[in-house]
């Protein structure tokens, strides 16, 4: 992990979206048996590094589709957080209005246009999105976040075509966490080396180390700027590990499906104690100041639940509202 | 596909309403391209979208030329990617456009599915309001010349069935036009279907832009004795049935409920308040269908009007066959209309 060349204002932002995603993650994991937040949730604890990389080069105004595993494209985009844990309450005052729940997250005020939870679904809404900027020529960029084996959806590569065909502002970002619930990669993937499909319609393509977000930031800017640039779609694979099961807290049956090697392999590497002790290291950051930025995000974090506990519930009659626009 | 151009010569013309009157007349597919024309001139945020909608006979006429008018930017080509392409469609719609997506047959909407109806359908309700999708998803239901099982499906039982679509099948030219420019400016997702045998009619259609309500249908004809409710090409038939069942005495009334998500109920149940009896003929399959969505409304609010039981007219439950003598088997028309029109009225 090399800092090198990235301001310290930067590196700041990275290390508080980090700890930022994985603090309420681990919120939400602390306080789910109370059942109280009554919707599936995907924790992305492991993968935080990605969001935070990528987002970090976009504009408020750029757009991004997550999946279902989206809170922390949700946090990094800047959505807000109040409403985000409202939405997993159940409440009226969810960002989804407890009409979407966990797998459902969406703020537009921050160019977060909504997440879906069919496997690939959001990826040619993103192209659509990058469409309309392309006809209106107003600079944006859009982003699809997707897991593994969206990438065997073939809805992946009617997007990239027409991506590529058009020379569409969109950048394709893949989560590679290796397993889809409890299928890994190679159970399922005839060639495991992701990158090698976007090759196919030539659209450029990266491998980022998922855990490292100093790699994901760079590389993500480089697929950015090929893509604000008029100059097409690019394509991102993250290697990361999914540290917990594929939805709730922990992930008991983890000794059923993972291998002991590989676990303890990828365990080896964490995004945000390895980013914070490269941070102090090269004196960017001080544990004074480290502590600091973490008391804060509990504060928030606490005031986010505080607010989602205390919201009201939708009202039964309402049980309609929003079927149209 | 050249057979089209024979079955077009060799079909019946349309019914026309407007017969023998001196007033500015279009065919069906000239009604829905002079629509698509000035919705795309009214509004820049318009565009139009489809494999062929460029080419030299402009996807039977409803887009010939308006890639030269308005520009390839506008009014493209795309590739046989049916669900990524709706998927684009809808997010282009998430950001403000309005996407106009035509597809040669509803068979092939079935590739669309997962865009459809796990996302086009849904992303208002389950955003709480925070996305529109303002999408027009246009097909034309083949039919004969052995277009078979896989040219001639229908599909409108399966898109009433998906909340959060709106549905539309006009019968004439000046409907055409009026719903388009309904369905382009309606802020949700709406899946417009056309009728082949429809494209020779020709009717009254004013030259400027007007829209006919999205949930408003239509009473075709005046009548006291049965209410024959049609759905597309079957108002047609329906209309023919009348008049031969005039001669017997029989008077139907046929409405037309030009859209069937949302359904005008009132103007069918007010209808079966007046007349007792009710027959819907539609252009697909009876079971769990429109034909069975119509008759159970009728059944649940206005069995108390009824003096004989419902009867429906539909496709059987079977595919659509190849043979000629096999379609002939397959395809209700005037005579069943009327032979249950008599059936029912004693």
């Amino acid at each position: 992990m090399k800092t090198t060349g990235i301001d310290k204002h930067t590196l700041l932002n990275l290390y508080i979206i980090v700890s930022k995603i994985r603090k309420v993650q681990l919120r939400i994991e602390q306080l789910y048996h109370e059942d109280e937040m009554k919707t599936p949730v995907h924790l992305c604890i492991g993968q935080e590094a990605i969001a935070a990389g990528v987002c970090e080069n976009l504009e408020r105004d750029d757009y991004v589709f997550s999946n279902h595993r989206g809170h922390g494209h949700y946090i990094a985009k800047g959505g807000d957080l109040k409403a985000m844990v409202a939405e997993l309450y159940c409440k009226e005052t969810g960002c989804s209005r407890g009409r979407g729940g966990s797998m459902h997250l969406v703020d537009t005020s921050v160019g977060l246009l909504g997440s879906s939870s069919i496997v690939g679904g959001g990826i040619p809404l993103a192209v659509g999105a990058a469409m309309a900027s392309a006809l209106k020529n107003d600079k944006r960029v859009s982003v699809a976040f997707f897991g593994d084996a969206a990438s065997e959806e073939g809805v992946l590569y009617e997007s990239m075509n027409f991506a590529a065909l058009k020379k569409l502002p969109v950048v394709f970002v893949c989560e590679n966490n290796f397993y889809s619930v409890y299928s890994h990669q190679s159970a399922r993937q005839a060639n495991t080396d992701i990158t090698t499909r976007p090759k196919a319609f030539n659209i450029p393509a990266y491998n980022v180390d998922g855990r490292d977000v100093i790699d994901a930031y760079k590389k993500s800017k480089e697929a950015i700027c090929v893509a604000r640039s008029g100059k097409g779609p690019a394509f991102i694979e993250c290697r990361a590990y999914r540290w917990r099961g594929h939805a709730g807290p922990g992930d008991s049956l983890k000794a059923k499906y993972r291998k002991s090697d590989e676990w303890n392999e990828w365990m080896k590497c964490c995004p945000l104690k390895d980013f914070k002790k490269v941070l102090i290291n090269e004196t960017i950051l001080t544990e004074e100041k480290i502590n600091q930025i973490n008391k804060d995000i509990d504060t928030e974090i606490d005031e986010a639940f505080d607010f989602a506990q205390k919201s009201p519930l939708p009202k039964k009659e309402e049980l309609t509202k929003y079927l149209y626009s | 596909m050249p057979w089209t151009k024979i079955l077009i010569e060799k079909q019946v013309p349309g019914y026309d309403a407007h017969a023998g009157q001196d007033v500015r007349k279009l065919t069906f597919p000239e009604a829905i391209r002079e629509g698509l024309d000035q919705a795309l001139a009214r509004d820049k945020n318009v565009f139009v979208m489809g494999q062929g909608v460029d080419d030299p006979l402009g996807m039977f006429g409803t887009t010939l030329d308006l890639d030269k008018k308005h520009g390839r930017d506008r009014v493209f080509d795309t590739p046989l990617s049916e669900n990524a392409l709706t998927g684009i469609a809808v997010g282009a719609a998430l950001v403000g456009m309005r996407p106009v997506y035509l597809h040669n047959r509803p068979d092939f909407l079935l590739l669309a599915m997962d865009q459809i109806a796990n996302h086009a359908s849904k992303l208002s309700y389950m955003f709480g309001g925070n996305a529109k999708v303002p999408l027009v998803i246009m097909a034309v239901i083949g039919r004969g010349w052995g277009s078979a099982a896989q040219h001639s499906q229908a599909l409108h039982g399966l898109f009433m069935h998906i909340p959060g679509l709106k549905l539309v099948m006009p019968s004439t030219a000046y409907d055409a036009k009026g719903l388009l420019i309904s369905s382009i400016a309606d802020n949700n997702p709406v899946i417009f279907i056309k009728y082949r045998w429809l494209f020779k009619h020709s009717g009254h259609v004013p030259e400027e832009l007007y829209s006919i309500p999205l949930g408003k249908g239509i009473v075709r004809r005046q009548g006291k004795d049965v209410t024959i409710v049609g759905i597309s090409y079957m108002v047609i038939e329906a209309l023919r049935a009348a008049e031969k069942l005039q001669e017997n005495g029989c008077d139907a009334e046929i409405i037309d409920p030009r859209t069937l998500k949302p359904l005008d109920e009132d103007i069918i149940l007010n209808s079966v308040r007046k007349t007792g009896r009710l027959i819907i003929a539609d252009t697909d399959w009876v079971t769990g269908g429109v034909a069975s969505e119509i008759a159970a409304i009728v059944a649940e609010k206005g069995f108390k009007y009824l003096k004989a039981p419902i009867k429906r007219i539909g496709w059987p439950d079977v595919p659509t066959p190849s043979s000629y003598v096999l379609e002939q088997a397959f395809y209700p028309g005037v005579e069943d209309i009327i032979n249950t029109a008599k059936e029912i009225v004693k």
